[in-house]
């Protein structure tokens, strides 16, 4: 179990060292996904009670647009100069490799994520009163959307067609999250009582049963990938 | 196939070196009949099997944006190897330390060769598979590879190798198969 779990962590490091050194994630993407909030602003700016309202959904879009990207660039790092094979030849189990790559998603689209609720708190004047509900709704549909992304992100790693396929996947697939979350985080900002936690059972089923799955999964995608 | 044997795969392009060395690997499916990779058969054994392979190809296995140690601590680790273990092969194979720190896509071409080779190395494999393997290196980084075939196989593992430059080649392997359209003859 203890060299499982450092397997697990072994590629995490790995993938959020590849990060900090290519910075795609802080230097373009993080950029792309402030740069929608503020275009939604101007759209939707002159009609403030719009805003107000669709905040929670322009929000969820914004994270599942640049999760793509995120992913995007996860796997063609992987499907580089023959690394794929080196990853079947190099004895790291197949889940170990599926886990680790989620955790490093998790971990980069959290900061994301941070960033963004900063950049709608300032652009579009909203307070965050449901604190504890927000919080662990971002943590279950983060999840969802690392496990999920990273299951087709290897189905689509070694396609040529891999940039404009993974959305196409992904995004109809994450749907559910994208409703559950935004409802989630309606219901946050509203901070009402109730109602949230069916939202959070919904985003912690769909995590979990990808993460199972993609466990499963991982092995004969990494051999056809 | 024996124990501390170094077999010279030849052929011309498109014969099927690449293709073989990839099925010995468990890179590329066995379609039909039967492959024995270190006494077990690959296609029950595929996982285990690989674990005792190293392999070498036109690909650095490398990831560009980590640095040469970074590169070397993952595979190495990834394979139950120690850092140092890294390291040693990095100085064996003749890689400058000012490189250690360095992106792998700041290399040349012949140093991202031998600091593939070093990954491959650290891990001991008992078969090694090398495709071309002195493509791309100096005079001195293609006499250290043939010494570390020579070592390799001294201490009970099997290489075998596809190569053009026969002349080099013959002279370090104690066997030649060659193969053509497919077929070993």
């Amino acid at each position: 179990m203890a060299d499982y779990l450092a397997q697990i962590r072994l590629v995490l490091v790995k993938d959020l060292r590849l990060e900090l050194r290519s910075r795609i994630a802080l230097g373009q993407v993080l950029p792309f996904a402030v740069l929608v909030l503020f275009l939604f602003a101007f759209a939707l700016d002159p009609d403030g009670d719009v805003l107000e309202v669709a905040t929670p959904g322009l929000f969820w879009v914004t994270v599942l647009f640049s999760a793509v990207l995120i992913l995007q660039r996860t796997f063609a790092l992987e499907a580089d100069d023959g690394v794929l094979d080196a990853l079947r030849l190099s004895g790291l189990a197949p889940s170990a490799i599926f886990l680790g790559k989620v955790s490093a998603l998790v971990v980069q689209l959290l900061v994301l994520e941070a960033v963004l609720a900063v950049g709608v708190a300032v652009l579009y004047d909203v307070t965050f009163s449901g604190i504890g509900l927000l919080v662990l709704v971002a943590l279950s549909a983060t999840v969802g959307i690392a496990a999920s992304g990273a299951i087709y992100g290897a189905l689509s790693a070694r396609l040529k067609s891999r940039d404009t396929l993974l959305p196409v996947l992904l995004l109809p697939l994450l749907a559910p999250v994208l409703i559950s979350a935004t409802r989630g985080f309606e219901i946050g900002l509203r901070h009402e009582a109730g109602g949230g936690w069916s939202w959070i059972g919904l985003l912690s089923v769909f995590a979990l049963a990808y993460l199972a799955l993609g466990a499963v999964l991982f092995r004969p995608l990494l051999e056809d990938a | 196939m024996h124990h501390g044997e170094i077999v010279l795969l030849r052929g011309p392009n498109g014969a099927g070196k690449t293709t073989l060395l990839k099925v010995c690997a468990g890179l590329v499916p066995v379609t039909s009949g039967t492959v024995e990779v270190l006494g077990r058969d690959l296609t029950r054994h595929r996982a285990a099997v690989r674990r005792r392979v190293g392999m070498l190809g036109h690909a650095t296995f490398l990831y560009e944006d980590l640095t040469v140690t970074e590169n070397l601590d993952f595979w190495s680790r990834a394979a139950g190897a120690t850092r140092d273990d890294g390291r040693a092969a990095l100085v064996r194979l003749g890689v400058a330390e000012r490189l250690w720190d360095l992106p792998v896509r700041a290399l040349s071409t012949g140093q991202r060769r031998r600091v593939s080779f070093a990954s491959m190395v650290c891990r001991r494999p008992e078969l090694w598979l090398l495709d071309e393997p002195h493509a791309g290196l100096d005079a001195d980084g293609r006499d250290v590879i043939d010494e570390l075939m020579a070592e390799a196989a001294s201490v009970g593992a099997t290489v075998l190798f596809a190569s053009h430059e026969l002349d080099r080649a013959e002279g370090i392997a104690h066997r030649t198969v060659t193969i053509s359209g497919g077929v070993i003859g």
